[in-house]
């Protein structure tokens, strides 16, 4: 017998669910593992103050600020970078090795450097999210305007297009679709990046702060909420990202 | 309008270093309103003479002109339709034909009637809303040449347009361009490696040799009348000539007919 597609879909986290549900009750210790009912009562209270430090919607919108701060200052230098890498073969060599050495390093491995230059706050914050956010945008770019085939652009330039247009009017707009993945991309890695940096010492709010913070006064129930609250955000992005590729660059798939 | 081919070279070097003569002293003169394919096996230059005129490639000796005008570059008084697919895919069939409108800096409102207008002329007046990839591969050729007719260039430079297409299409294809050109009175510079293609469309025949390409002889098929029919004597007989001259190039007389 075989469950249909939707059932199957949800089989799992129900069941997961039924498992929690079944080890929380055996295993009675909320330091442990709490039970579902207590996660509930967090979630559904999403604007209730946690333990002096805000409520789950103020630090979610603390995160999701922050990540787009560095997000959009990462797009901002990866896509024009980007561009320049692949249009140019000389300046792609120029800065490939240094990039290719930089890439495989973790955007947490930055944090000592962050503190040491910029101190503790926001724009420690900021800088980690944007490391973590450029390279996906970056290389994305590249491939994407790499992969601008060559007859757009001739046909361009014998319909009369000067150098500037080609890149408005063709290489753009050829090269989006796989630029929208990786900033699609980046972003996934940049919430990651912001939950993990704003567990830094001195950082007093955000999803990635409350969830530390809850661990501190042991509220079990807290944590498992706020990691709750942060895959639905992220899924949420995610999905938008997404929506808007099948909307507007469908071509890219029917174009064989 | 005059487009004249002057004494045009054009060598590469390969990966290896070597170099390679691609065209060796290539000259030819194109008049108003003329239709001259160039013929010629694979590999002897047909299309890099062709990208020479439009400007996409740079000659290593002589010069192309168009009246006193020096090609170094692209210009709009030529355009080139290539033989892969063109079309900007997230572009409508409209907004393709509108691009080099408003490259020119036409103002919108005025864009409009001549994209109806070509629309209308490739017959494609009810495909303006459609995307390139909802199309065959013949109506994209239309509206590649809708495209390329809407800047109101002077010749159109065309690279085996219909080369990806079946033998049916091509047939049909190649009776509308010569229904364009009747109304459009522009002058065609066709490249092409099909004998019966060359023939059935051009009023002179550029028959280029083997690598490096030299023009081998200029065959004039004007006493052919449009429309032609393939399998008149006339029709057969230049045919034969024009096959004579290529395998003679590549050395083997049994050639069998291509295209």
């Amino acid at each position: 017998m075989r469950l249909p597609r939707p059932l199957l879909r949800f089989l799992l986290p129900l069941l997961i669910l039924v498992a929690w549900a079944v080890a929380s009750h055996l295993i009675a210790n909320p330091y442990i593992l709490p039970t579902i009912a207590s996660v509930l009562e967090v979630l559904l209270h999403p604007f209730q103050d946690i333990l002096g430090s805000g409520s789950l919607v103020e630090n979610a919108l603390i995160s999701i600020g922050r990540v787009a701060l560095g997000f959009l200052l990462g797009a901002l230098v990866a896509v024009p970078l980007g561009i320049l890498m692949g249009r140019s073969e000389d300046t792609k060599t120029f800065c490939d090795s240094t990039i290719e050495l930089l890439r495989p390093v973790p955007p947490l491995a930055w944090v000592p450097l962050a503190l040491a230059w910029f101190g503790i706050g926001l724009s420690s914050i900021v800088f980690i999210i944007f490391i973590g956010a450029f390279f996906p945008i970056l290389l994305n770019t590249i491939d994407g305007v790499r992969g601008v085939k060559r007859t757009w652009v001739e046909a361009a330039a014998t319909l009369g297009a000067q150098e500037r247009q080609i890149l408005v009017r063709v290489i753009l707009p050829g090269a989006l679709p796989t630029i929208w993945t990786g900033l699609r991309v980046g972003f996934g890695i940049a919430w990651m990046c912001v939950v993990a940096a704003e567990m830094l010492p001195g950082t007093t709010s955000g999803l990635g702060y409350l969830i530390l913070y809850a661990y501190n006064f042991g509220q079990m129930q807290v944590i498992l909420a706020g990691m709750v609250v942060i895959g639905l955000i992220g899924l949420s992005i995610d999905y938008l990202f997404k929506e808007v590729e099948g909307r507007k660059f469908g071509w890219r798939e029917l174009e064989r | 309008m005059k487009l004249q081919i002057r004494d045009v070279s054009r060598d590469f070097v390969t990966g290896e270093g070597e170099v390679v003569h691609a065209l060796e002293g290539v000259s030819l003169e194109v008049g108003e309103r003329e239709c001259v394919c160039i013929l010629g096996p694979s590999g002897c230059g047909k299309t890099t003479l062709l990208r020479i005129v439009a400007g996409l490639d740079q000659p290593t000796s002589g010069s192309v002109f168009i009246d006193a005008h020096r090609i170094d570059k692209p210009c709009p008084k030529l355009v080139m339709i290539f033989q892969e697919y063109s079309l900007f895919p997230w572009r409508t069939v409209r907004e393709n034909i509108a691009f080099g409108l408003e490259i020119q800096g036409v103002p919108k409102e005025q864009v409009a009637g001549p994209v109806e207008r070509y629309l209308g002329l490739v017959g494609l007046a009810d495909f303006g809303g459609h995307y390139p990839y909802e199309l065959s591969g013949g109506m994209r050729q239309r509206v590649a040449v809708a495209r390329a007719l809407a800047i109101e260039p002077e010749v159109l430079l065309m690279d085996e347009p219909f080369g990806a297409l079946d033998a049916q299409t091509r047939n049909v294809m190649q009776r509308e361009l010569l229904r364009l050109r009747e109304k459009t009175q522009k002058t065609i510079l066709f490249v092409t490696h099909s004998v019966d293609e060359a023939v059935f469309l051009a009023d002179r025949i550029v028959v280029l040799t083997r690598r490096p390409g030299k023009i081998r002889e200029i065959v004039p098929v004007t006493h052919c009348a449009h429309p032609r029919d393939r399998t008149c004597r006339e029709f057969v007989e230049i045919r034969r000539h024009v096959l004579d001259l290529i395998s003679e190039g590549r050395g083997d007389a049994a050639a069998g007919p291509d295209g």
